[in-house]
């Protein structure tokens, strides 16, 4: 397949025509309530580019690339997890509750902390996956219900169970992880770069483990036959069926790996940082990772750029205090360059197939 | 029972289910089951469950998935927190109304005229409604207007009423007789029950309440009945069919998604005006997407999701009202369940009723270990209840026929 | 007699393929005018320009005698145009009714008046002989008779010019009998009949004249007493039509397939399949005739195995009823589906990405660890030079190809594999003669080498063409087995629907 002008220009078409899209949105929106979009973006750029900011957008693009990777897994599959909420704060809660209550040297340490996390959030998630195979229960609604029951479910386990009792603090709080269990930064990357700069601040470990987990969901996604039938489902879950797929486990097996990558999610930052969790754990980040697969066209690569470009943003709109304008702008932002790109891709992939019907009309008229 | 004409069998149902609230709450003192109050309550909060679902009702009758209800409550919450606390609660509903549809129009653009996928297109409107509301809401804070960051200032109520004589309406200025609410005081079993459902129902009623639910039959009535409800019906169930014959189907789905979001918009409204007296961040609380369960528990029709808004409207109710009364409630689940795997028993299901009487000695255990349920566990109440409306419904679901199914003119063969 | 309809030089294009060219055609009042051409040629385009579906590149059409140019069917309906699909376009969960008077409903106040439109339809009914009962819903209707609901659907609109595309495809001889003293009834009653076909004997029996369109062209504009079906056939391909056929006896001695008392049972009242009981041998050619929905597909789906059954179905001596899709397919069993872009397809997805479907458990795709892309690409090639599948390449996308190339893929997928089996479902509709030509030729090569085959087919000629056995199978039974050697297309009809 060569690689000409016009396959980079279609490639790049619907990215770029989404970006200048949420770029006008925003600036209307910025406009609207009387603030300056060119310093609000300046602004932005400025401190997003500071090192300590940078090594911040890729620690929490770690977590946003995560639990896009697990939405991906079903979204191929034609199927929508949109319990990963849910499933990553169980996962978390259960794996710092367990977590810290056994030592072993720290890489079993920080394995065992993942098989809980895991467990958790591929158990949340099979509940889903089994009601829409025996009921047919769609899966939006459960995952969407279920969300709400964990909320409910960890709120409930922090306060009465898993809590223990911190001097002088309203938080409510786990057991600390032993040293074992906590993650280390990939402090090879950081260390020669100036102290004021990083502000103390690393790159995660996770996010090795991200990169890992990107490359692995590429590979068994389009090199191995689970993919193959996995992407089928996804295509056309008849002919799926008749070429032998067992639709069923299928659906099964998807919202389980999916529900296992998203109980990861949740441990970056508890790893990294807090090694507990508590009450001030982040909130959101589903829902965040939802928009992040959809931008990301559900590929590796393609979440990769997602989840950087939105982690860039919320990170550096917390800037726009200082300027007086509400940093919640970047919800604006994410929903322009969500709803943008969601049409864009759309519209190009149409005209694809438009222009391929016709470069095979010509090809067939030539012969 | 299948021979029964269907009013006599609705009213069977009705009598077998007012019969086990009472006998449960003869047996665990739970009072809040069938008092007024919970009555009232359930129906004031079924209406946005309802509205929600009516919403759903006309989008995927025209042939168009709706998750962004959610998204189009919280848009029609905030616009009716906003106008509201502005200009008076009948302009922030009619606010709601416009911000809903406004939301539904940005889905119906996407989803019709770009063809992008229905649910992907819902859940982008989620994340972005929720998003939106968030920022105004600080730039209102910010600038002073708002007195929180997610709060809206307090909006006035509309007025109530009920029903001459039987439950105490007020006309012209003269207070009539409570029939309903004296009978449901005597504490009679089963009969003081029942009148003082119907007390909750038809008294101090909210104008706007009766509005929403007359909506219901209004929309039978034009889905069923007239020519546009037609032709949008048909949009859902055979498109190019449709398009043969010279309907507009684009101008269909267009009309039944818009429509859609002034309904659910209207729910969000009537959650910041009527249910509350301002708007609340989070207040929508996911009845966007239980209002889509309630319409597929209705089987996509506007009695069965009338039935399925007032089933949840209750759960909801005594949810918010009384912790003990969940706690009697999973009585009814466990006796409910019994009898639900005794129906699959004799249907030879034999997993299916395994599970429910799993469901049921797990119901008691409950009951038994938890004197009082702990709070959270009572706010989980709706989404559990969804869940299971949904996990056990059994009847034959008749989803439109092309719902969800992508539309491109000039596609029949 | 006056010229009711005119259409002079039509083009039309589309993305990728030019559907017209040069269609000219003029019809008669009073009288039942046919179209033919093979699949492909572009019949139903310019049909569906005439009724404002589509509109020209360039072109015009008179309606009795007045230019117009229809911006949608609205239009033409109001000229007086109908147009019964071949496809039949109703709402499954619609009454009757409600389906016939969509889009024109009448009213009353603010509602439909279902009193005025009922008696109209009754009345309607009674005096074309197309009765029928206007509350049903139409998912409870049979094939002739949802028929008749949309000939209805175009005489309530008071049409008097017919289109009928290709409505003789899934009726048995007795009731196309039915619907040409229809259309002759219709025609007395000076109504114009657009008559779409490529059912040559047909055409010559029920049509007046007859306008042959080859690729996107007219070529030629007969009466139907001056030609034979024939000469038609040399006018519409340009060459002698294929036959379906098969020669000698190539029956083995090894027995492929045995079912025995298959029986899947229905909520309803009538099992989908009953016992189903029938031994095929290797180099042998079964054929399954029957009105559709009387349990052909489920028949194809308990063999390959997805559908629940009862009974025994046994693969090469060795029972099969506790294997899954996937694993009788790796026994050997070939299946192509009747509905491609639905079962067998991936539209959007390149030809090598296809190739992977069903085979994806098999060398060359899987080599015991991952899929091979190479060698997947590689093997993509081979099959479409080797099936004649026109395209650029292994990279195009499903989509782009024309539908008789889109079954050679399927074919060819099938048979690189040789399975022992073959379950071939219509496995040359809506396909363009050549290519049903090619498909036939596979079929035949198979067979010599020793493939068992079960061909269903609508295609009563085919049918009895390329099988060695006929089944009939009605209401979910096998009710008679028919020798083809001694078979006639009416005979086959009238055992399909019963008759004696």
């Amino acid at each position: 397949m060569k690689v000409t002008p016009k396959k980079i220009y279609l490639a790049l078409a619907a990215p770029v025509s989404a970006a200048v899209a949420s770029i006008l949105i925003s600036s209307l929106a910025l406009l609207a309530t009387k603030k300056s979009p060119t310093e609000a973006f300046k602004t932005m750029w400025e401190f997003g580019a500071t090192t300590s900011s940078v090594i911040e957008t890729l620690n929490n693009a770690t977590s946003y690339y995560i639990a896009a990777l697990a939405i991906a897994i079903t979204f191929r599959a034609g199927l929508f997890n949109i319990g990963v909420e849910g499933q990553l704060r169980l996962g978390a809660l259960f794996a710092c509750y367990f977590g810290a209550m056994f030592t072993l040297p720290p890489v079993l340490h920080i394995l065992a902390i993942f098989i809980i996390s895991m467990t958790v959030g591929g158990l949340w998630a099979a509940i889903a996956g089994i009601l829409k195979v025996k009921r047919g229960v769609n899966e939006v609604i459960s995952t969407i219900m279920l969300n709400s029951i964990a909320g409910g479910l960890s709120a409930y386990l922090l306060s009465k169970h898993f809590t223990v009792k911190i001097e002088g603090s309203n938080n409510l709080t786990t057991q600390e992880l032993p040293a074992s269990g906590q993650m280390p930064n990939l402090s090879f990357l950081t260390k020669n770069l100036d102290q004021s700069a990083t502000q103390g601040r690393g790159i995660y470990g996770m996010f090795a483990i991200a990169i890992a987990l990107g490359i692995a969901f590429w590979w068994i996604v389009n090199r191995t036959r689970f993919g193959f039938e996995l992407r089928a489902s996804g295509i056309n879950p008849i002919a799926a069926r008749v070429s032998g797929v067992n639709s069923k486990r299928m659906i099964v097996i998807a919202m389980i790996s999916s529900g296992a990558i998203a109980g990861l999610s949740g441990l970056p930052t508890v790893l990294a940082e807090t090694h507990a969790y508590n009450l001030g754990f982040r909130a959101g980040l589903g829902f965040s990772a939802i928009a992040v697969a959809l931008l990301g066209r559900n590929s590796a690569i393609g979440m990769a750029f997602s989840s950087l470009l939105f982690s860039f943003l919320e990170v550096s709109s917390r800037s726009l205090d200082l300027i007086d304008i509400a940093p919640e702008t970047y919800f604006i932002m994410q929903g322009a360059i969500l709803l943008s790109s969601v049409i864009a891709f759309e519209v190009v992939s149409r005209y694809r197939v438009k222009v391929v019907s016709e470069q095979l009309a010509k090809a067939v008229a030539n012969a | 029972m299948r021979n029964l004409a269907k009013p006599a069998r609705l009213a069977l149902y009705a009598f077998a289910i007012v019969f086990s609230l009472s006998t449960i709450k003869l047996i665990t003192g739970a009072s809040d089951l069938t008092s007024v109050g919970t009555a009232s309550s359930a129906l004031l909060l079924s209406v946005p469950i309802a509205m929600a679902a009516l919403g759903g009702l006309f989008s995927e009758r025209s042939g168009v998935v709706n998750i962004g209800l959610e998204g189009m409550m919280i848009m029609g919450a905030w616009g009716g927190g906003f106008i509201g606390a502005k200009h008076g609660p009948w302009a922030g509903l009619l606010a709601g109304i416009v911000m809903g549809a406004l939301g539904a129009a940005l889905h119906a653009i996407a989803t019709v005229g770009f063809g992008v996928d229905h649910v992907v297109s819902g859940v982008a409107i989620n994340i972005i409604a929720a998003g939106l509301a968030r920022y105004l809401s600080t730039i209102l804070y910010k600038n002073g207007t708002w007195v929180g960051p997610s709060q809206s200032p307090d909006i006035q109520s509309i007025g109530v009423n009920g029903l001459p004589i039987l439950s105490g309406g007020t006309y012209f200025g003269w207070k009539s007789p409570d029939l309903f609410g004296s009978i449901a005081e005597k504490n009679w079993f089963l009969i003081s029950d029942t009148f003082s459902i119907l007390r909750g129902l038809t008294g101090e009623v909210s104008y706007v309440t009766v509005i929403a639910i007359s909506l219901v039959p209004l929309s039978y009535w034009f889905l069923w009945h007239t020519a546009f409800g037609l032709r949008l019906r048909s949009a859902g169930e055979a498109p190019t069919a449709a398009e043969s014959l010279g309907v507009n189907v684009y101008l269909m789905k267009y009309a039944g998604v818009i429509v859609s979001g002034g309904f659910a918009g209207f729910g969000g409204a009537f959650l910041a005006i009527v249910a509350s007296n301002h708007y609340q961040e989070n207040q929508t609380g996911g009845r966007g997407y239980i209002g889509l369960a309630a319409l597929i528990f209705g089987n996509w029709r506007p009695g069965g999701l009338m039935t399925g808004a007032g089933l949840f409207g209750f759960a909801d109710a005594l949810q918010l009202r009384d912790a003990t009364a969940i706690h009697a409630l999973l009585m009814l689940l466990a006796f409910a369940m019994v009898f639900f795997a005794f129906l699959n028993l004799k249907k030879k299901k034999f997993a299916t009723s395994v599970i429910s009487l799993a469901l049921a000695t797990f119901a008691i255990w409950l009951y038994i270990t938890f004197t009082e349920l702990p709070g959270q566990f009572v706010t989980m109440t709706p989404y559990i209840v969804t869940l299971l409306v949904l996990g056990l419904g059994t009847q034959r679901l008749r989803m439109p026929a092309a719902d969800g199914v992508p539309y491109r003119k000039g596609g029949g063969k | 007699m006056s010229v009711s309809v005119e259409l002079r030089h039509i083009s039309k294009r589309f993305p990728g393929v030019i559907a017209n060219k040069d269609v000219s055609l003029k019809v008669q009042s009073g009288s039942v005018h046919a179209l033919v051409g093979e699949n492909g040629a572009g019949k139903s385009t310019v049909m569906k320009i005439l009724y404002g579906m589509q509109r020209p590149d360039s072109g015009e059409i008179f309606v009795n005698g007045d230019q117009k140019l229809f911006k949608s069917p609205h239009e033409a309906i109001a000229v007086g145009i109908g147009m019964v699909h071949q496809h039949f376009m109703l709402a499954d969960n619609f009454t009757v009714l409600e389906n016939i008077i969509l889009g024109d409903e009448p009213k009353r106040a603010a509602q439909i008046d279902f009193g005025v439109a009922r008696k109209k339809i009754t009345e309607m009914a009674a005096t074309y002989g197309l009765e029928v009962d206007p509350d049903e819903l139409v998912e409870n209707l049979g094939v002739g008779q949802r028929q008749r609901v949309e000939i209805l659907k175009v005489l309530y609109r008071g049409a008097n010019i017919l289109i009928f595309d290709e409505p003789t495809a899934v009726l048995v001889p007795q009731e196309v009998d039915d619907l040409f003293n229809a259309l002759h009834g219709l025609r007395e009653k000076g109504m114009s009949i657009i008559f779409i076909s490529h059912k040559l004997d047909e055409v010559l029996r029920v049509a007046d004249e007859v306008t042959v369109i080859r690729a996107g062209s007219t070529v030629a504009e007969v009466k139907s007493k001056d030609v034979t079906s024939k000469q038609l056939a040399e006018l519409m391909v340009g060459s002698e039509l294929p036959k379906p056929e098969t020669k000698g006896n190539t029956k083995r001695e090894n027995i492929v397939l045995e079912l025995n008392q298959v029986t899947v049972p229905s909520k309803g009242a009538r099992n989908l399949l009953s016992n189903i009981s029938f031994k095929l041998h290797a180099g042998e050619v079964i054929g399954i005739a029957g009105v559709e929905g009387n349990g052909q597909s489920e028949l194809t789906e308990t063999i390959l195995g997805l559908l629940e059954y009862t009974g025994q179905i046994s693969f090469d001596g060795k029972s099969i009823d506790t294997e899954s899709v996937s694993e009788r397919r790796d026994l050997g069993i070939g299946f192509i589906p009747e509905d491609r872009h639905r079962q067998a397809l991936m539209l959007g997805s390149p030809l090598w990405e296809n190739r992977i479907l069903g085979y994806q458990r098999s060398k060359p795709i899987f080599n015991g660890f991952v899929l091979d892309k190479k060698a997947t690409i590689e093997d993509t090639k081979l099959i479409m030079q080797e099936f004649d599948v026109r395209a650029p390449g292994p990279n195009t996308l499903a989509t782009a190809l024309s539908g008789g190339n889109q079954q050679k893929f399927i074919v060819g997928r099938e048979m690189v594999h040789a399975p022992k089996l073959l379950v071939a479902s219509h496995p040359t509709r809506g396909v363009d003669v050549g290519a049903q030509g090619a498909i036939w030729e596979e079929l035949r090569k198979a067979r010599e080498k020793g493939m068992a085959i079960v061909l269903i087919s609508a295609d009563l000629e085919e049918l009895i063409g390329m099988s060695d056995r006929l089944l009939v199978m009605l209401r979910g039974e096998v009710t008679a087995e028919l020798d083809p050697a001694n078979t006639t297309p009416e005979k086959l009809g009238a055992a399909m629907t019963g008759a004696k």
